[in-house]
Parts: C-alpha cells; sequence; structure tokens
C-alpha cells in the first residue's frame, strides 16, 4: 500500500462521493457547490499526473467561472428545488439499469487491457508546464487555436443575442 | 505513477455518473452540470494517457475542450434563461412542445 496508491484512492474517494452529491441532492445550488469539490478534485488529479498548465486552468476556467456563472443562474430563476415525482414511472429504474450496464461495460474492458500498455515512470520535469503547452499549441495547433478564437465569439454574439430582453414593438 | 487503467477506471465511473445525472433528474440546470461532469471525466482520461505517453497533445486536447465547454455553457445558460422567461419553469417535463 504505497502512499500513492493512499493518496490516490481517497482523491477518489472525495471525487466520486462529490459527483454522486451532485447526482442526489434536492438543492440545485448543493449539486453546483458539489460539483466545484469534484472539479478541485479533478484538477489536483492533474497535477498528480503531471499536468500543472491544465490544472491550474481548471481551477480558473471550470471552477472559477463556468460554476460560477451556473450559480448565478441558479439564483437568478430562482430554480433551487423542483417538484413531484416524474410522469413516466419506468424512467428512473430503466435509467439506473442501464448506467449499470455503462459502467460494467467500462470496468471490463479497463480490467482487460491491464499492461498492455507501458506507461513511462518519470516523464521529463517541463512536461505540461506553460513552455510546453505553448510551444505545442502555437506551431503544431495553432490552426484549432485560431479556430477557437471564432467559437468564443461566436458564442458571446450567441449569448448577448439570446439574452436581449424583448420590448414590445410600437 | 499509478497504472493507467486506476486513473480511466475513475474516468469511467465519473462519466456513468454523470450519463445518470442527465437521464435522471428534470432540473435543466443540473442536468447541464451533468453534462460538464461527463466532459471532466472525458479529460481526466486524456490527461492520463497524456502522461503515459508523455504525449503533450493530450493536454492540448484538454485544453480545446474546456474551452469549447465553457462557449457551450455560456449559450446553454443563456437559452435556459431565455426558456425560464416564456414558460416560468426549467422542469425539462414540462418543456414538451415546440410551440413557443
Amino acid at each position: 500500500m504505497t502512499p500513492d496508491l493512499i493518496v490516490f484512492f481517497l482523491l477518489a474517494l472525495v471525487a466520486v462521493a462529490s459527483a454522486l452529491g451532485m447526482l442526489f441532492s434536492r438543492n440545485a445550488v448543493y449539486a453546483a457547490l458539489l460539483l466545484i469539490l469534484n472539479f478541485s478534485t479533478v484538477a489536483i488529479f492533474y497535477l498528480i499526473l503531471s499536468a500543472p498548465f491544465i490544472a491550474l486552468a481548471q481551477v480558473t476556467v471550470y471552477a472559477g467561472a463556468i460554476m460560477v456563472l451556473f450559480l448565478f443562474v441558479i439564483m437568478l430563476l430562482g430554480a433551487e428545488q423542483t417538484g413531484r415525482a416524474s410522469p413516466i414511472w419506468w424512467l428512473k429504474p430503466l435509467a439506473l439499469g442501464l448506467g449499470v450496464v455503462l459502467l460494467i461495460e467500462a470496468i471490463y474492458i479497463v480490467t482487460s487491457q491491464r499492461g498492455v500498455m507501458q506507461a513511462m515512470d518519470t516523464v521529463a520535469p517541463t512536461f505540461g508546464g506553460p513552455t510546453a503547452i505553448g510551444e505545442t499549441l502555437f506551431r503544431q495547433f495553432v490552426l484549432p487555436f485560431e479556430v477557437t478564437s471564432i467559437l468564443l465569439l461566436v458564442a458571446m454574439i450567441g449569448a448577448i443575442v439570446l439574452s436581449k430582453v424583448k420590448t414590445p414593438q410600437g | 505513477m499509478l497504472p493507467v487503467e486506476y486513473y480511466v477506471g475513475l474516468s469511467a465511473i465519473l462519466f456513468t455518473i454523470g450519463a445518470l445525472g442527465v437521464l435522471i433528474r428534470r432540473n435543466a440546470l443540473v442536468i447541464f452540470m451533468s453534462v460538464e461532469l461527463m466532459l471532466n471525466a472525458a479529460n481526466l482520461a486524456f490527461v492520463a494517457f497524456a502522461r503515459a505517453y508523455e504525449a503533450v497533445s493530450g493536454q492540448i486536447f484538454v485544453f480545446f475542450v474546456m474551452t469549447v465547454a465553457a462557449a457551450e455553457v455560456a449559450v446553454g445558460l443563456a437559452l435556459i434563461v431565455t426558456i425560464f422567461q416564456n414558460k416560468q419553469s426549467i422542469d425539462v417535463d414540462q418543456m414538451n412542445t415546440m410551440k413557443g
């Protein structure tokens, strides 16, 4: 039971518990806060996996911007609670059954591929740092980078147009 | 580093929980949050393989997934706010008609 394994299992427990809490929470604000906890745990996983730039981008973008936007909209719409049970009674059992099937399939595939790929024991200390990411991003992936700038522009215009207050004409 | 199967297994578990959230929950915002959880699970698998193969392009892909997720959240939340202005509810079971 190496320290690596203990740390991994503790963090995995927190990640799965916060995801389950988000799934079963009746209050949408609690669900958003538990999801922020999940994102922070995944950011720590990224740090363990030699991805410091992605880890901090995760905290900044996901936990710091996207979830804050979610909380704004939840408070704006007053959407904390939802009401009665669903009129389709077979929806929950079917979903749980299919979810269990998906999980069993995924675990089977993961365990049957054990040992096929040899992981590198150590990587270069600059692996995943901003320098390495920047060099690859602006050399090999410069075209997707420019395309995402257009994508963000389109998203901004879309959000502005969609949330314009509709005033009556005339 | 632990064997990569551990991280991919955790990613599969998180992805299944997100998929269950999309299927079971009726609050449109919680469904949206479950979609973000699924994207995060996929990101974790990408970063784990990037570390195992020492290929930084896996992390570049995660960078782009985060960008696209941010754009998607902006537009999706604007849509949800607009729907709420019309229907005064974000219960997806009540959004069963295409009539505006």
